[in-house]
This record gives C-alpha cells, structure tokens and sequence, in this order.
C-alpha cells in the first residue's frame, strides 16, 4: 500500500507540471497584459512607467525564462506577488479567502447528500410512482433555475421584504462585538442563503445519480436472495442495497474535492461573500499572472489529490478492488 | 466671475426643476435638527480597494478612502475653486513660475507625529522617483526646483509657468517619518494607511469592508460622524436591496432604480436622494486614420443622425444630458455657444451626398466609389450603457443609410487588440472629466503615438496651439477663451460625436443632515453631516 501511495504521488509531480506548463502558457497567450490595465487610458501615466512596471514584473524576460522562474519559486513554495496594485503575496490573498469557500462547498455538499440521497433511494424503490415523477419535476427545476435569479428572489423576499435573513456578506456590522455564541449564529444566519441557493441547483445531479445506482443494484441477483431469504425490505433495502449504490458516491466526493475551493463568480458577486470565484474572476480580468497560476496550482494539486483518495476510498470500502 | 456664480447656480435649479421628487431636494434649510457626534455611516461601494497608499493607487474604491485619511496642500471647495488644506496661503511669484505654500501649523499625523514641511519635500521626491510605481508622476517631473526652507515653508519651482501646477498640490501628502529609506511597494501603510485627514484607518478586511473612525484632533474641525463603513457589495442589485433592508446608508443609484425602484413614498420617507452632473462623458470616437471618417462632413452626419436626447433618455432613463464637447456643463471652461448637432437624418443625408456618399446600388447603404459606407463600433464589456447607446445608434445609422456592426470586447482584449494598435473603426467609450481643462493629453497631435491616449489619432494644428498655450496660461479668463476656441474647433469637426453626461445619482438615509448639494457633489463637507443625537442609530 505504502509503496502505491509513493508511487502515485511522485506520478504526481510530472503531471503537475504539464498542467501548469500548459496554464502558463495559455494566460500569457491571452491578449492584454496587467501593464496594459494599469497604465492605458490612464491620462496621468507615462509610457515609462509601463515599461518600469513590466520590468518590476519582470514581464521583459521571455516568456521560457518566465516560467523557469515562476517554477523555481514554486518549488520552494513561494507563489510570488500578485502584480494588481497591492502587490501582496499571493498566498496571503488566496489563503484569506480559502475558509469562506470551503465553509460553503462543504456546507452545500452535505445539504446536497442529505437531501438527495433519501430522496434518490425513494424514488428507486417506488419507481414510476408519485413520489417518484414529483421530485423528479422538483430536482430538474432546480437544476434549471439560474443560482442569480433565484438568489435575488429569496433576498427580495426572505431578506427585504419579511426581514427573516441578511441580504448579504458572511458577518453582521458588530460582529467584533458578539459573544462567540452570538459569533456562531451571526454566521450561520448569513449563510442559510447562500447555502441553500448554492445546493439547489446540485440536487438534481446527484439524486438522479443516487437513484439510478439504486435501481440497478435492486435488481441484481443478491438482492433477489435478500428477499428470498425473508428479510423485511427495509433490511433488504438499507442494508444489502444502499451500501453497493453508495459505492460510487466516493467517486464523485473525490471528483469534489477540487470544487471544494471553487467558487462562483456570480454567486460570491450576488451575496457578496468575499471567495475564490471573485479572486479568480478578477485575477483573470486584471491579467495577474501570480495570482491566476497560484489559484489553478492549488485547484491542480486539489483535483489530483481528490482522485488519489477516492481510489484509496474505493479500495478501502470494497473488498473487490482491494483484493483484485 | 459673478456671471459664472449665476449661471452655475442657474444650472442646479435647472436640475431641480427636471427632477419630480423637488420637496426632498430642499433638504434641512431651516429648523434642521442640532449636530451632534456620533453614529456610523454605512456606504456601499462596488469594488474593493486596492492600495491605501494615494501614489499608488490608481482605483476609485482607494481614492475615495484616501481621500477620508490623507489631505493635500490645497483642494477644490464646493463651488471647484482652489481653497488650502494642509497650505494656509500660497503665493504665486509674478512670473507664474514660482508657487510657496505656507503650511498649518499644529498639524498631526494619525500616529501624533507632526506635520511639516519636510513631509511634503518627501512626498515630491517620492512621486518623482523612478522606483515607484506611480501614475502621477509626470507633473511632478516638470518642477525644476523644490524646497523646505522652514518647517511651514515649502517652495516650488517650475521652468515655465504650468496652469495645472497649484491643483497638482492636492496630492495627498505621505507621512516622511514612516516612509523616508524604504521601498514603497512593500509598505505594511498601503494595507494600513496613517494620514493627516478627518478619518483614521481602523481595519480592512479584505472583499469585505474598511473601516474608518473620527480624527477627534482634526485641524478643520472633528468631524461629527463617529466611524465611516465602506461595504464591498459588487452586485448593484444586492447593493439596492441592503439600502432598503438599512444594511447601507449611502450608495450611488443606477439610472434605472432612480427612475423605477425609489420614487415611492416609503422610500423618500428614508431616504434622500442627489442628482447632479457627474464628471464623466460618453463619446462615439471615430478612427481618423480610416479614409471615410477623414471627410469632417460625413463626422457631422454621423452626428445629425444620431438622436442624442433619445440616447439620454433610452440609456441614462433621462438622468443626463446631451454632451456638447469635452468639458462639464456648469463648470467655468464649459462653453454652450458651440456647434450642436440636432437629431435630422435629413441633413445627415444630405451632408453624406455632398461628400460623395450615395446609395447607388440601392441595397439600402451609401456608398462611394463600389465602397459601402459600413463600420464596426468596438465597446467594453461590462459597461450597459455603453452597449445601448452603441445599439441606438446602430438603428439610427441604418437610417440614414450607414451599417453597423457591434462588437462588444472585454477590457483588456480591447486595450491590447484594437485601441492600443489602432485597430477599429469606431469606439463607444467615456473620459472622466477632469476639473482642470488641460486636454492636452488626449487631444494634442503629440500624443496620436501608440499608447498614447489620443488614439483616435486627432490632428489640427491649431488645436495643439490652444492646448500649448491653454496649459501655461494661469489666468482664468485668458484660459476660457482659449478652451473656448478649443472647444468651438472639436465641435465643428466633429472627431468625437459627443454623446452624454450622465447624472451622479447618490442615495443617502435621511438621518443624515448637513448635506448641501454643490457643483463639486455632496461629498466636498462630509465632516459636516452628522445624526441628531435622538435619531443616531450605532452607538459604537
């Protein structure tokens, strides 16, 4: 085991580079530069200073050798200075904006599992029944609602109009001076929304998924001798069935791991919530080649790591894989 | 001078007069309720800053905190006259080449030290530089001679007399003591800025708020309003839902929520809402260096066919008004008696034929010589106002027999691809407007080199005669003359088709009182708002 684990990591490594080699590549291809946006259109700027800027960026140095240095700082794990005008690191601007995110993928997540794995089991079980075409009706509109749209409804009403939650942001005016209970629920408050409107529009995919896996494992032969046995079908269904459907559940919890830092430009703009997906947009926007190299590493990092361990999950939870 | 008092306060009743909501506009003349300290000012705001240190910082979101912790050592009053901030008096030598300042005295920096002279020397030598990043610096490069000769004196010299040289002093001043031997880019102040200004820096948590409290030892005076919030909310729509739901006190309307979203009684039982020209324009650019746009009669048929009024009222929901040249109506340098360019497809017609446009082949679009009178106009993504106005004018054009197509870039894709190489047709983009008339940047046949901001590629010699003249010219009424030609000229060629001011639309919650609109907005005497003492609504 040990010596599979070594060995996919160091696979890793060759992997890593080609992804960001390849990213590189592609945002210096994209036309503009962050000097441009700094210093076009500007009428108090001189053309010396876009010059002193890119050689302060060091945009002046072929594009090879650019990346030869951009490699050899990460490899001691310095991720640069974002060249918008802050000039932070752009670690700093990354890792300030990583708990929000997480904080909401995962909440959403585990909204979207508990809600749609009874609901995909129900519907298998009572294929073709009522329950069955209503969720069915009820999980592909919310696949279909657009997250903006809905947001701004249930602001407009929840938030605006009854007063129930905040409109916006992640903390109140005063947090500073709540006690943490206080703290606790001050966030939680602000993130119903969010939360809710992010997992809406998931449910539909893995419900759907749930239920499929459901539907196939009910009709294989174990199953069949399950019930030929006498269990009761609860048994039947939540112990011999569920466990072979949640099986590929890993898989995508994997595949998830990498979106656990992801966040949506729209919806961090409409709730305002300070997170990855606005960084990112505006990074990409602005031309700041640090901070957009710095975001797709982690987010590579993130995707190969994810599949590494759903394999081990999948090797952990099923006998099959482990011994095969 | 009188005249110029008349008219600018002619123009805000104007505005008044346009406006249905008049009662909330004689906001608390009489009776207003007595000042008092306290209360926090929650103001929404679009982007987050990006450096709180002014030189380096080239985004709104940063100017407007700037402007709360720094001052300069002069500024425009509310009328956009020069008054003194941190400089008592000036003086400016006879020749116009020397300007001293004489400094306050008893002026402390956030952190108790004292302000002196030797601060601003500093910040000279800072600007000037060529290891700091700054985009000003190229005012500051025209001074030949600078000098502190005592704490409270700072001295100026330049090689020849520069209009814009006693404004360019409304540089915020940098704080030597803890910058002086340092490298700028990496000082912890543009995360944490010390100043001399009415507000000091409490926090900033980044995309989502800064924090600004009351300098209690304010050389004008403390201000009243104990803490200022700046919000980050980047959709507008959110923005508006928290000004209802009292998460913001202040922000700026769109055209769109001021016309439709808060007309309403409840609203105006809030809230009080602004309305003043904003210091910007929009323009149809066209690209000089293409044969057809070289005929000034088909520019002036462009213009004709362009209904203007239906672009402020289309576009802007009629919260603006239709731009004449490239100056501010209201303001000193504007001059109304130009050339204007009624909406009359008739003579827009007409004009394209004497210029030898006509539909020969009768699909419709005038042509010349086998050539169709067809173009591509190029805007920014992001920009809806921009994007309409260009759709407008798209059907007006196929009006008169000229088409159109529309591209809409985003930002950097259009400097680097089309601006920047001279790449297009037509632009629909905008120019803030600045309060000096000085266009010698965009206009001037000089700056027509690439990367330069006359990209339209503009050349009249006499044009750059006025602007040569206009820059080192200190006396106001010589300058409006020669801006007047100035402006006579563009009107006449047309180079730009002029399309719009729009309206600044600020929102502010009624318990908010000592605000009092002016030709320079209503944020010139912020320290002056306050919250009666019954009606203030934070404690902390």
């Amino acid at each position: 085991m040990l010596v599979y684990l070594s060995k996919r990591l160091l696979l890793m490594i060759p992997l890593l580079l080609g992804i960001t080699l390849i990213s590189f590549v592609v945002i210096h291809l994209a036309p503009g530069e962050p000097t441009d946006l700094q210093t076009e259109m500007n009428p108090e700027a001189g053309v010396e200073l876009k010059a002193r800027l890119r050689a302060q960026y060091g945009l002046d140095k072929p594009i090879a050798l650019q990346y030869v240095d951009w490699v050899g700082r990460l490899a001691r794990l310095d991720f640069g200075t974002s060249f918008s005008q802050d000039r932070r690191p752009v670690w700093d601007k990354i890792v300030e904006r990583l708990p929000v995110t997480i904080l909401i993928n995962v909440l959403s997540i585990g909204l979207i599992l508990l809600v749609s794995i009874p609901i995909g089991i129900m519907a298998a079980v009572r294929r073709g029944s009522a329950f069955d075409r209503w969720t069915t009706l009820f999980v592909f509109i919310g696949f279909a609602t657009p997250s903006f749209w809905l947001a701004l409804l249930l602001m407009d009403y929840l938030g605006a109009y009854l007063g129930l939650v905040p409109i916006s942001g992640i903390k109140s005016l005063g947090y500073e001076y709540l006690s943490s209970g206080e703290q606790i629920w001050d966030v939680i408050h602000h993130l119903l929304l969010p939360v809710l409107v992010s997992a809406f529009g998931g449910l539909a995919g893995f419900s759907r998924y749930m239920r499929s896996n459901m539907l196939e494992v009910i009709n294989q032969d174990y199953i069949l001798t399950a019930r030929a046995k006498g269990l009761s079908e609860r048994l039947v269904i939540m112990r011999h069935a569920l466990r072979n459907a949640l099986l590929p559940v890993i898989t995508i919890l994997g595949l998830s791991v990498p979106g656990l830092i992801g966040g949506s430009v729209i919806f961090e703009s409409i709730f305002a919530i300070p997170g990855m997906g606005k960084l990112f947009y505006d990074a990409v926007m602005m031309r700041d080649y640090p901070l957009i190299m710095g975001v797709l590493v982690i987010g590579a990092v993130l995707t190969l790591l994810g599949n590494m361990l759903a394999d081990i999950g999948y090797a952990v939870a099923d006998p099959r894989i482990r011994n095969g | 001078m009188r005249a110029l008092v008349v008219a600018l306060m002619l123009c805000c009743v104007l505005t008044a007069c346009r406006d249905n909501a008049v009662p909330e506009q004689r906001a608390d003349n009489g009776g207003a309720p007595q000042p008092a300290v306290g209360d926090t000012i929650i103001e929404g705001t679009s982007a987050d800053a990006s450096n709180l240190l002014p030189m380096l910082a080239m985004d709104s979101a940063s100017g407007q905190i700037c402007g709360l912790v720094y001052n300069g050592l002069v500024r425009y009053d509310k009328n956009l006259h020069i008054e003194g901030e941190l400089a008592e008096s000036w003086q400016i030598s006879a020749d116009g080449r020397e300007i001293t300042f004489h400094l306050r005295h008893g002026v402390k920096w956030h952190d108790g030290a004292p302000f002196t002279s030797a601060d601003v020397l500093f910040t000279y030598h800072l600007i000037i530089d060529p290891k700091t990043p700054t985009a000003y610096a190229e005012r500051y490069k025209q001074v030949v001679e600078a000098s502190a000769p005592d704490p409270y004196t700072f001295k100026v010299r330049y090689a020849r007399p520069l209009a814009s040289a006693l404004i360019s002093w409304g540089i915020a001043i940098h704080p030597r003591h803890l910058l002086a031997g340092q490298d700028i880019t990496k000082s912890p102040l543009a995360r944490a800025p010390i100043g001399t200004g009415p507000y000091r820096f409490v926090q900033w948590v980044p995309g989502e708020k800064i924090v600004l409290e009351r300098n209690s030892d304010y050389f004008e005076g403390a201000p009243y309003i104990k803490r200022v919030v700046y919000r980050i909310i980047p959709d507008s729509t959110t923005m508006f839902l928290e000004l209802q739901s009292a998460g913001l006190d202040q922000m700026g309307l769109t055209p769109l929520q001021y016309a439709r979203q808060t007309d309403t009684p409840a609203f105006r039982r809030r809230f009080r809402r602004y309305r003043y020209p904003a210091f910007a324009y929009t323009y149809l650019g066209y690209n000089l260096r293409h044969k057809m746009f070289q005929d000034k009669r088909v520019r002036q048929a462009l213009s004709y066919a362009i209904n203007k009024q239906e672009l402020v009222d289309g576009v802007l929901m009629g919260l603006g008004q239709v731009a004449t040249g490239p100056y501010k109506p209201g303001t000193w340098q504007y001059n109304p008696d130009v050339k204007r360019y009624p909406y009359n497809p008739q003579r827009a017609r007409k004009l394209l034929r004497q210029a030898g446009w006509s539909d020969s082949d009768g699909d419709g679009i005038v042509d010349k010589d086998g050539q169709p009178l067809a173009f591509t106009i190029i805007t920014n993504q992001g920009n809806d106002q921009r994007i309409k106005a260009a759709e407008i004018i798209q059907r007006r054009f196929a009006q008169v027999g000229v088409k159109v197509k529309i591209r809409v870039i985003e930002w950097a894709s259009l400097l680097k691809e089309f601006i920047t190489p001279r790449r297009f047709d037509a632009v629909v983009m905008g120019w803030t407007i600045p309060n000096d008339p000085d266009s010698y940047n965009v206009w001037h046949s000089s700056k027509t080199a690439p990367g330069k901001l006359n990209f339209i590629g503009y050349k009249n010699s006499r044009v750059d005669e006025l602007l040569e003249q206009g820059r080192h010219t200190l006396v106001r009424r010589q300058r409006k003359k020669i801006y007047d030609e100035f402006q006579r000229i563009l009107a006449e060629e047309q180079p730009y088709t002029f399309l719009f001011v729009p309206d600044a639309l600020p929102v502010v919650a009624r318990r908010f009182y000592g605000i009092k609109e002016a030709p320079a907005g209503i944020a010139y005497n912020f320290i002056r708002w306050y919250v009666p003492a019954d009606q203030q609504r934070y404690q902390r």
